[in-house]
């Protein structure tokens, strides 16, 4: 490659890596509800989890373009990994952090191999199983995971030995909000590099990247581990923040809800996944408490309603939006 | 001009404490799942509050009741554990009740102790779950106490074998703990034991295992809800008889008893609640329960659920309305009166229920599929878990 | 020995089942490509209505059967009509999106109409008991939906590879716009095919639901089964949809005889095992 092109694929990179207003005004308004909703810190900080958690799959399906049908295999097993070391007498949050990491980062790379030989709708269903195996695994070794009762007895230690996880749930909304921060950092960063170019380029010309040099498998493989490992320290900080890890964190339903939150949030745009999240568990939140036997039929219309308008997601939405008003020019 | 701002301030300020004392509303926080597999649970618990409006009025004390209804959804901890801290910490609820499914009830109590708000149990059936947690008190049953007392049954009937099916979570493992401990030790032999998952819905296999060591009787356990009828139809298919079934009540749970029809005829459980129990308080329930929910089955959910109604508006009178959360738990510890199923009270030392445990055995009357008493063992309390 | 007859019979019985409601699954997920989550709630549609008009309206048990393939075609149709269409050309997950609303709609629906208890229904006495044939007790019910699966499994089979009608189909899916220039009207088939697949979706289901229950949860709780068993077999291909059930069916109901800790893990490990060796599915070619 001349120096020229070095340059300007340097300049891209720098140019495409700028934040945009979307997400400065995300993670500005989500410390803000600390102080505008202190009686709901606990939703706040599952809408971060949430978040956390879609995003991770936005790696996959956003840059990877491998769609997946049982993250919650992942987020799951952070989850338990996380609860079963404080269960087990280590209680220290963040090692626990990057423990569930660890263990989800190790199960996805053991199945990245077996993702990255299949490709189009069979990945959905390959992910499906991976998921369903896990959920049963979990179902049946109660003994470890206590099966359907969930794991109980998660005792934290105060967080960085300071702060002790409240009833109000102060601490642990800042200690997810961090996590999450400095994982949507890392995220960029990754997307943003050399190696994240070229797991996009994957996604837009699955045949054209394997001629330019670039193993197509070995990306796949890289992008699932990541995927994997942020997946799980999102349901870790769930497991050290409710202190209980549930069968239901595994299962097909928590998978889905975290692709109908990328899809609502919008796919690709990183933050997609965390503003998706906020605005379904909100409206699952306001719904359910409004009317809790008929919340679905709501919730339901809401989704139907979303596909057919806004496509693109929220972000989508908010961009076409923010087009509309910035070619009409400022109100004087 | 400071005096006027003076005299205004304690003006405002004597208007919004005799507010206060007047117009404050008796919170309570009401969990139970609304949706998902055990969501009929929900809307009996509904009957139940309306029937208890109906008969003691919307206030008591002077105090307006205001029931929060949360959906928890089904099992699953995580949720009912957020629901139960912002029902405390944003609506300051004064009660947490409701419960159906052990793990939601095991991931509130510790919130419960910590916030000192008492947590009154309509059915998690795990023996235990109180021990550690002074706020929470039990309304509905324990799965080792009606064990302990098929048992019992089991030996009197000269069963030599016995096979125990149960679903494999907390109150199933309970269950199959109690019953083989207690059975052997009035001399009976285990045939063999099997636990299912709470997501299977086909029962072949396990019927099938039953079926080949021939016991005597199978001692069952399942949670409430569609998965018994099925197991029932499952079982007489295998050319099996349903009278060999010897069971804890939710099984033949007069929800799901039209489903399994005829084929729960002979089945004999124990329980703590029968519809066609013989008593002047349980026809006024079922006949005010029927006037605000007409096709809604009359099982053992509403009744609970409108005793611990009456025991929180008791102990609430008996304070006049100024609840201290220590008081309040001893008052709810001399709870004592004659609930529909008949009499209850709480152990002041477990914070458990005491009541009559009744065996009842599945009949055809009038064209109605029902459970029918034959006897009853009383004052039966939770003998803790055997595991 | 006899207990493991049984236990085949029961598994293929099982299968039976499973095929009955993935059958038209195989057709609107497999055969055209459209992601639809809300197969189970087409199949719920029917299973209430039968249920309904026969424990209300006192229906004869196959004239309830018959409308509730009917309704579920009807809802099948005018939910293609007014939503599925817009979404042919659009992606899978937005696919997903869609017709999950559509399951939560349902289940919300269900519970409104007929509350959130567990559904009986009621079948003719001579489907009720046994059948003793020597040492073996055969169940008629289940003797029943073999029957009606092996009399599915042959007319659809028929239907899509030997009639124009199914040629067509195969050919829109293949090339949309070449079978359109051929002059064949692509829109009106799809809704056919669409109407179709949901009209089995209800009579699977409402055969069902003696076996299986009818509750509002029922569009969840059989979802992951039935994709599974329509990837399985591969997607677009009916046989193979009909193995992947059979299958499906006798190693769940074996395995949990033979290793009832275990249960129902062996039969996603196979699943997942197949998955990775035959993406395509049992029956398939490579894409």
């Amino acid at each position: 490659m001349s120096d020229i092109t070095l340059d300007l694929a340097r300049m891209m990179v720098v140019r495409r890596a700028r934040w945009t207003p979307l997400e400065i005004a995300f993670w500005l308004a989500a410390a803000a509800g600390y102080f505008l909703f202190p009686a709901k810190l606990v939703l706040l900080t599952q809408m971060l989890i949430g978040g956390l958690f879609a995003m991770s799959l936005d790696l996959l399906l956003g840059y990877g373009g491998i769609p997946s049908f049982g993250h919650a295999a992942f987020f799951g097993l952070g989850a338990y990994a996380a609860g079963l070391l404080a269960v087990h007498g280590w209680g220290e949050p963040l090692s626990g952090v990057l423990f569930g990491g660890l263990a989800a980062g190790g199960l996805g790379l053991a199945f990245s191999s077996v993702i990255a030989k299949v490709r189009g709708a069979a990945v959905l269903m390959v992910t499906l199983c991976i998921g369903l195996l896990l959920f049963e695994a979990a179902s049946r070794m109660p003994w470890l995971t206590g099966g359907d009762t969930g794991l109980q007895g998660i005792d934290m230690w105060p967080l960085l030995g300071q702060f002790e996880f409240d009833l109000y749930g102060r601490t642990a909304f800042w200690y997810a909000y961090v996590v999450a921060f400095l994982l949507y950092l890392a995220s960029r960063r990754y997307i943003h590099s050399p190696e994240g170019l070229a797991l996009k380029g994957m996604r837009e010309n699955h045949d054209r990247i394997p001629m330019l040099g670039v193993s197509t498998a070995r990306r796949k493989m890289i992008a699932f581990t990541i995927s994997a490992t942020i997946a799980g320290m999102a349901g870790a900080l769930l497991a050290q923040t409710t202190q209980i890890v549930a069968l239901e964190t595994l299962s097909f339903e928590r998978s889905v809800a975290a692709l109908i939150m990328l899809i609502v949030g919008g796919i690709g745009t990183l933050i997609g996944g965390f503003i998706g999240a906020a605005a379904f568990i909100w409206a699952r939140d306001v719904l359910s408490a409004l009317n809790p036997v008929y919340w679905m039929f709501w919730l339901g219309l809401i989704l139907i309603a979303l596909v057919l308008t806004a496509r693109g997601g929220l972000v989508g939405a908010l961009a076409v939006v923010a087009d509309h008003l910035a070619r009409r020019g400022p109100p004087r | 001009m400071i005096a006027r701002g003076v005299i205004v301030a304690t003006a405002m300020l004597a208007a919004t404490i005799s507010v206060r004392a007047e117009d404050r509303p008796l919170k309570i926080g009401w969990l139970m799942s609304y949706t998902g597999p055990g969501a009929a649970a929900g809307a009996a618990s509904d009957a139940a509050i309306d029937v208890f409006f109906k008969t003691f009025g919307k206030s008591v004390a002077g105090r307006k009741i205001e029931i929060i209804k949360r959906d928890t959804t089904g099992p699953a901890p995580d949720v009912a554990r957020r629901l139960a801290q912002e029902l405390i910490v944003g609506e300051k609820v004064d009660f947490l009740a409701g419960m159906d499914y052990t793990p939601n009830t095991m991931a509130v109590a510790p919130l419960s102790t910590s916030a000192k708000v008492p947590l009154l149990i309509v059915n998690s059936a795990t023996s235990g779950i109180l021990a550690k947690h002074p706020f929470a008190v039990r309304f509905g049953f324990t799965t080792a106490e009606m064990a302990q007392q098929l048992a019992a049954y089991a030996s009197k009937q000269k069963f030599k074998s016995v096979y125990t099916f149960v679903h494999e979570y907390e109150p199933g493992l309970d269950a199959e703990a109690m019953f083989i401990r207690e059975f052997k030790s009035a001399g009976g032999a285990v045939a063999g034991s099997v636990r299912a998952p709470l997501k299977a819905t086909d029962f072949s296999a396990y019927i099938q295992r039953i079926k080949d060591a021939n016991p005597d009787a199978v001692f069952v356990f399942m949670a409430a809800g569609e998965l018994p009828p099925i197991f029932l139809r499952q079982f007489k298919e295998a050319g099996l008889d349903p009278a060999k079934i010897i069971g804890i009540g939710d099984i033949t749970d007069e929800a799901s008893l039209p489903v399994a029809g005829d084929a729960a005829l002979g089945v004999v459980t124990a329980f703590h609640y029968t519809q066609t129990h013989d008593s002047e308080a349980n026809k006024e329930f079922a006949r005010a329960f029927k006037s605000v929910a007409p096709d809604r089955p009359l099982n053992f959910l509403p009744v609970v659920a409108y005793d611990v109604l009456r025991a929180i508006r008791q102990v609430v009178e008996a304070q006049e309305g100024e609840l201290n959360p220590d008081r309040t738990m001893e008052l709810l510890k001399q709870i004592k009166f004659e609930s529909p199923r008949g009499p209850i009270s709480i152990d002041p030392a477990t914070r458990e229920i005491v009541q009559t445990v009744y065996f009842r055995k599945v009949e055809k009357r009038d064209g109605q599929i029902v459970n029918v008493e034959f006897a009853s063992t009383p004052d039966v309390k939770d003998p803790g878990s055997a595991r | 020995m006899l207990g493991f007859v049984n236990i085949l019979l029961g598994g293929i019985a099982y299968g039976f089942v499973l095929f009955l409601m993935a059958g038209g699954l195989s057709i609107t997920l497999g055969l055209m490509g459209f992601a639809n989550m809300a197969h189970a709630a087409l199949a719920m549609v029917g299973g209430y209505t039968a249920a309904l008009l026969i424990g209300k309206a006192g229906w004869p048990f196959f004239a309830a059967v018959v409308m509730a393939g009917l309704t579920a075609a009807a809802t099948g149709a005018i939910l293609e009509r007014l939503l599925f269409r817009r979404l042919y050309q659009a992606s899978e997950l937005e696919q997903v999106l869609l017709t999950i609303g559509v399951v939560y709609v349902a289940i919300a629906a269900a519970t409104y109409l007929a509350g959130p208890e567990q559904m009986a229904i009621g079948v003719p006495a001579w489907l009720d008991g046994n059948l003793s044939l020597g040492p073996v007790d055969l169940n008629r019910y289940r003797l029943f939906l073999i029957v009606s699966g092996l009399v599915l499994l042959l007319s659809l089979v028929r239907l899509i590879e030997h009639t124009t009608f199914g040629a067509k189909i195969r050919a829109a899916v293949f090339n949309r716009r070449m079978t359109a220039s051929c002059g064949i009207d692509v829109d009106k088939l799809y809704a056919l095919a669409f109407a179709l697949g949901s009209a089995l979706a209800g009579i699977g289901g409402a055969l069902s639901v003696n076996l299986l229950g009818l509750d509002p949860n029922f569009p969840i709780k059989f979802l992951t089964e039935l994709l599974i068993v329509v990837s399985v077999g591969g997607l677009g291909s009916l046989r193979g949809t009909f193995l992947a059930a059979m299958l499906f069916g006798v190693i769940d109901v074996v395995g949990k005889y033979l290793l009832p800790e275990i249960g129902a893990f062996i039969i996603y490990a196979t699943a997942l095992a197949l998955l990775t060796m035959r993406p395509q599915g049992l029956v398939g070619r490579p894409r």
